[in-house]
């Protein structure tokens, strides 16, 4: 027994004696930090209007889902550099949740607190309906972004993206690179979102729409999850499905990464490659020549949010309309991004 | 022949050391409640039901498909997309046949892959040489599966349980590491390894044919695959042969912590990426493929080829489903559907094989 014992011990030793080496090595490993490069900042200023001059102090609280993906981090990283801009915002923010309840217990808190004004981007709209209908019971106006309320009393002022405007643009696009580019009986493959999501039905149905305007069809159809992995394997299945494609919409560029490393990997760069939301890698691509174009979904629309809570709090209209008060809805605009234009958009690109 | 059962005591084996070697194999086959002539009759046509299924998914592919199905490119992106579950899945066989379970494995997958792409890991990959990722990423799988192992055998958690709060944790901590976000992997050599094609065959089926094979030869050849069989088929027998039950178990969760690095280092490669969203509910895939490919859930039964098989019936499904541009719902139906299908089959076959002379 004590013959066998001794080697086994010493591997033991051994194996610890590596362990504590790797962890050491490990340890070092954590870290994230980018070397420093200089930081540039600064808001845009509006000259002719004196809506940026510091007025009364306002409390603006601002609750959002987490932040599990590239555009919805720079929701919230944007939102709090706005808020930051003005000395007149005293900005209390929540800790990201996907969770509506916890949500909710945010929006009471925030209630209780008897804040100025909140802004709300809500994991599920219908869900936190009640609890905001509530705030503007009390007197706090809500301004509501991204995925709408089930009613019209919930919020002061909606600010949201055009998902189905994205789906029309990048059809449109896309109908304009068949003519310029005489493409007869073109192959047109679409890489989804999250299928079950009516964002992406919403956007599905804005490309088959524009498309149906220049007498095409989506021949191919692939569904991922938002996440890297998910569009690498959709993209890499889709196109083992068709020998040659003239043109693909990808949906989301967070989704991205994964759909270009699966055209990379099948040394495929046949057809013109259209992306989604506005990454700064897809913006990257398109000055590399590597992309065609990206529809732009604003990732600063809570930003936004946080500027027109704080007009709505003192008072104030948007000095570029007439209307002296903030409108009711505003619904943003989704152009088209490419060669051309990228670096006047390459600022509002968002890191996935 | 690939059932485990089928090692007779007179197979060849590779270090006859200790003489308690014959009780152990007793115990191993004390486990297997009918006994070894029965289940190696049955093991053939356990395999039988699941080559079949898979030969009716080619068939379907082939038939709607036609050539744009059959051909070697399309063949290679299917196992290129399945090995990275594939390697998971082999390392989950041992610990479904060890009698365990493991939640955490697309967790780690994300821990992993995410602790090799840090800026801080990639600049000292790029300083020193490139495998320190590669190092690295294995560390964490590892020490992942020792901390759920320790937990299992010594700290007495259930392993469902046990694994859930790892799931929950390496996630988690992959997303404080990540912030959230994608991180790139600049490190060219690492890509170049990974990405590329040996004699045709991508550098990711050829790990994940590696991984298989070795799993299959310590599964069937060695005293520890034996040893994992007799601890998940009776653990008392197990433990009165004079196997350090709990040792063994810390072992095969190390063990499938370690596959999952690799799993990692394979999918960071193929999408160029470490991400806290790799791996979203690859316990699910791996599990599923694990079963299906007739491995018991109560343990002490098993096979590496059953299990390869799932995971190419799976793949195949997914191809077949996008080159019929058919929707991602009625794919999830299918899945569901194939996995009750195989599973019937197999017992069929099993029943069928086991009454015939």
């Amino acid at each position: 027994m004590s013959v066998s014992t001794l080697p086994r011990r010493r591997r033991l030793l051994t194996g610890v004696a590596t362990l504590a080496v790797s962890a050491v090595v490990l340890t070092g490993c954590t870290s994230n930090e980018p070397e420093p490069t200089g930081d540039t900042g600064g808001g845009t200023e509006n000259a002719a209007s004196s809506n940026d001059d510091t007025g009364e102090t306002v409390t603006i609280g601002f609750s959002g889902p987490a932040a599990d993906h590239g555009w919805l981090a720079a929701i919230n990283s944007s939102a709090q550099a706005e808020a930051e801009k003005y000395e007149d915002i005293d900005f209390q923010t929540a800790e990201g949740t996907n969770d509506p309840s916890a949500q909710i217990a945010q929006v009471e808190t925030f209630i209780n607190n008897k804040v100025d004004a909140i802004v709300l981007l809500p994991t599920d709209g219908a869900a936190l309906t009640d609890v905001a209908i509530k705030a503007m019971d009390a007197g706090i106006p809500v301004i509501n972004v991204d995925r709408e309320f089930s009613s019209p009393f919930a919020a002061r002022t909606t600010i949201l993206g055009d998902n189905y405007g994205m789906g029309v643009s990048a059809g449109t696009y896309a109908c304009q690179l068949i003519e310029d580019n005489d493409i007869a009986d073109p192959v047109i493959a679409e890489i989804a979102g999250i299928d079950s999501l009516p964002l992406t039905q919403d956007r599905s149905q804005g490309f088959k729409d524009a498309l149906e305007a220049c007498d095409q069809e989506v021949d191919n159809r692939v569904a991922a999850e938002f996440t890297v992995e998910s569009g690498n394997e959709a993209a890499a299945n889709l196109l083992q499905a068709e020998d040659k494609i003239d043109i693909i919409w990808n949906h989301d560029d967070d989704q991205g990464v994964g759909v270009k490393a699966a055209f990379d990997d099948a040394g495929r760069d046949e057809f013109f490659f259209i992306g989604g939301a506005g990454s700064k890698n897809a913006m990257q691509w398109i000055k590399d020549g590597e992309m065609e174009a990206t529809v732009l979904y604003p990732p600063t629309q809570a930003a936004d949010g946080i500027r027109l809570a704080r007009l709505i709090a003192q008072d104030k209209g948007m000095s570029d309309l007439v209307q002296v008060e903030v409108p009711k809805r505003i619904v943003l605009n989704a152009p088209v991004v490419n060669a051309d234009n990228v670096d006047q958009y390459f600022d509002l690109g968002f890191e996935s | 022949m690939t059932d485990t059962a089928g090692v007779s005591p007179s197979a060849s084996q590779p270090e006859p050391t200790s003489d308690s070697k014959s009780v152990e194999e007793a115990a191993a086959r004390a486990g297997q409640q009918q006994g070894g002539l029965a289940l190696l009759r049955t093991s053939a046509g356990r395999n039988l039901g699941l080559v079949l299924a898979l030969v009716l998914v080619c068939i379907a592919g082939f038939v709607t498909s036609g050539s744009q199905f059959a051909n070697l490119d399309n063949a290679l992106t299917i196992l290129r997309l399945a090995s990275v579950i594939g390697v998971v899945s082999i390392g989950m066989t041992f610990v479904i046949i060890g009698g365990g379970i493991d939640l955490s494995v697309g967790a780690i997958v994300a821990l992993a892959s995410v602790w090799c792409t840090t800026l801080a890991t990639q600049r000292m990959a790029e300083d020193t040489h490139w495998t320190m990722m590669v190092f690295s990423a294995l560390a964490v799988g590892l020490g992942c599966g020792l901390v759920n192992g320790l937990l299992i055998s010594y700290g007495g958690v259930v392993p469902f349980i046990a694994t859930l709060a790892m799931l929950a944790a390496a996630r988690g901590y992959a997303e404080i590491l990540a912030q959230r976000r994608t991180q790139l992997v600049s490190v060219s050599e690492f890509l170049d390894f990974f990405r590329i094609d040996v004699l045709g065959v991508p550098m990711l089926v050829l790990i994940f044919v590696v991984v298989s094979a070795i799993g299959w030869v310590v599964l069937n050849r060695t005293t520890f695959g034996r040893r994992t069989l007799a601890v998940g088929g009776n653990p008392e027998a197990a433990r009165l042969a004079g196997i350090n039950i709990k040792r063994h178990t810390v072992m095969l969760y190390a063990l499938l912590g370690l596959c999952c690095g690799i799993a990692a280092l394979m999918i960071t490669a193929r999408t160029t990426t470490g991400a806290s969203t790799h791996g979203l509910l690859y316990e699910l895939d791996a599990i599923a493929a694990v079963v299906i490919g007739g491995t018991l859930l109560s343990g002490g039964r098993g096979t590496i080829v059953g299990t390869v098989l799932g995971v190419l019936i799976f793949g195949v499904l997914n191809n077949v489903f996008v080159q019929n541009d058919l929707s991602s719902s009625a794919q999830a139906v299918a899945k569901g559907v194939i996995i009750v299908a195989a599973v019937l089959l197999q017992q069929r076959f099993a029943r069928q094989s086991s009454s015939s002379p």
